[in-house]
């Protein structure tokens, strides 16, 4: 081990507040982007379950409920069969 | 063979197989992240120069490697899409975008970091610095890009281009460092050459560079999957999964 104890390796030899965040916002941000997707899986299932018990099967695709800018990104027309 | 080629870019083929790739990538993403944190933060020995703040390495590297890749994908995928009209490669690039400006964000964020304690500033206009800045905007506008038009073939087709045109950025900031007088250090990693730093240092390193790359793999294939589903929504296969999953 490059440190003899726990607050030895929290302080990084001065350096702590450096390297914690430059760590901790991305691992901030990866686990972000997992809870996004999770997030965005589980909202899909609901709309498309809510769909499909509605029996509105004749919708054309493009569901259009709002997520993020990120997966909104490209829902805007609902006539765009190929 | 153009009946495979047809086959790949079936969405409902895709949506197969990255259901079954999909939980290996992520197996190997925690793996690797997690040996390669745990090595280069409590293992690899400190740098006789910069002490413990070069452990930053550990999240820079990985994410500015990423922030490139992701785009050569992007452009890749741009170009697939517009020659042989693959909707799935249009798919893939809308979800990979946000993931490459994250982590284009988290090298800038990493690096400024990292300025600090070795140059005494958190940025500066040199070559390298300057171009991720730019990789980053351009992220954002392929972003709003596709968002803007009325017709998402329209936005596709836009963001697609500004894609390809904007990959001439990523020879840039590889060849910056060797094409300009920067502050910016050389590359680590070579095709050709051993690393400047000993296998205890670049090892964990390089576990957390694959660690990344099997992140955005699994996380581009789960949300292309949900991409799919979206604009799929009213195709048979679709509705029978659904009901399947009741």
């Amino acid at each position: 081990m490059a440190f003899a104890s726990l607050s030895e390796f929290l302080a990084m030899g001065g350096h702590g507040l450096y390297v914690w965040s430059a760590w901790g916002v991305t691992g901030l941000l990866l686990l972000a982007l997992i809870g996004h997707a999770c997030f965005e899986q589980r909202q899909l299932r609901r709309t498309l379950k809510r769909r499909a018990r509605l029996g509105k099967a004749q919708y054309k695709s493009a569901l259009n409920e709002p997520t993020s800018l990120a997966a909104h990104a490209g829902q805007r027309d609902t006539c765009n069969d190929p | 063979m153009w009946a495979f080629i047809h086959k790949l870019g079936s969405p409902k083929w895709f949506f197969g197989i990255s259901t079954k790739l999909q939980p290996w990538f992520w197996v190997a993403a925690g793996l690797l992240i997690a040996t390669g944190t745990l090595w280069g933060l409590l293992f690899a020995p400190g740098d006789y120069q910069q002490g413990n703040s070069f452990r930053i390495i550990y999240v820079h590297v990985p994410a500015a490697f990423l922030a490139q890749s992701i785009f050569i994908s992007m452009a890749v995928s741009g170009l697939v899409f517009m020659v042989w009209k693959i909707k799935v490669a249009d798919m893939a690039a809308a979800a990979m975008a946000p993931l490459g400006a994250v982590m284009t964000f988290m090298a800038l964020f990493s690096g400024a970091v990292w300025g600090v304690p070795t140059w005494g500033t958190v940025w500066i206009w040199d070559a390298r610095l300057t171009a991720m800045l730019i990789l980053f905007f351009l992220y954002m506008g392929i972003i709003a890009l596709r968002g803007a038009f009325i017709s998402r073939d329209s936005g596709s087709r836009a963001a697609s281009v500004l894609a390809m045109v904007g990959v001439i950025n990523i020879p840039i900031i590889k060849y910056s460092v060797d094409w300009w007088y920067t502050l910016h250090q050389p590359a680590t990693f070579s095709l050709t050459s051993r690393p400047a730093m000993p296998a205890e240092m670049w090892l964990p390193l390089l576990i957390m560079v694959m660690g990344f790359y099997c992140f955005f793999i699994a996380l581009t294939l789960m949300r292309t999957r949900h991409e799919i589903l979206r604009r799929e929504a009213n195709k048979r296969w679709v509705q029978v999964l659904i009901e399947e999953s009741r």
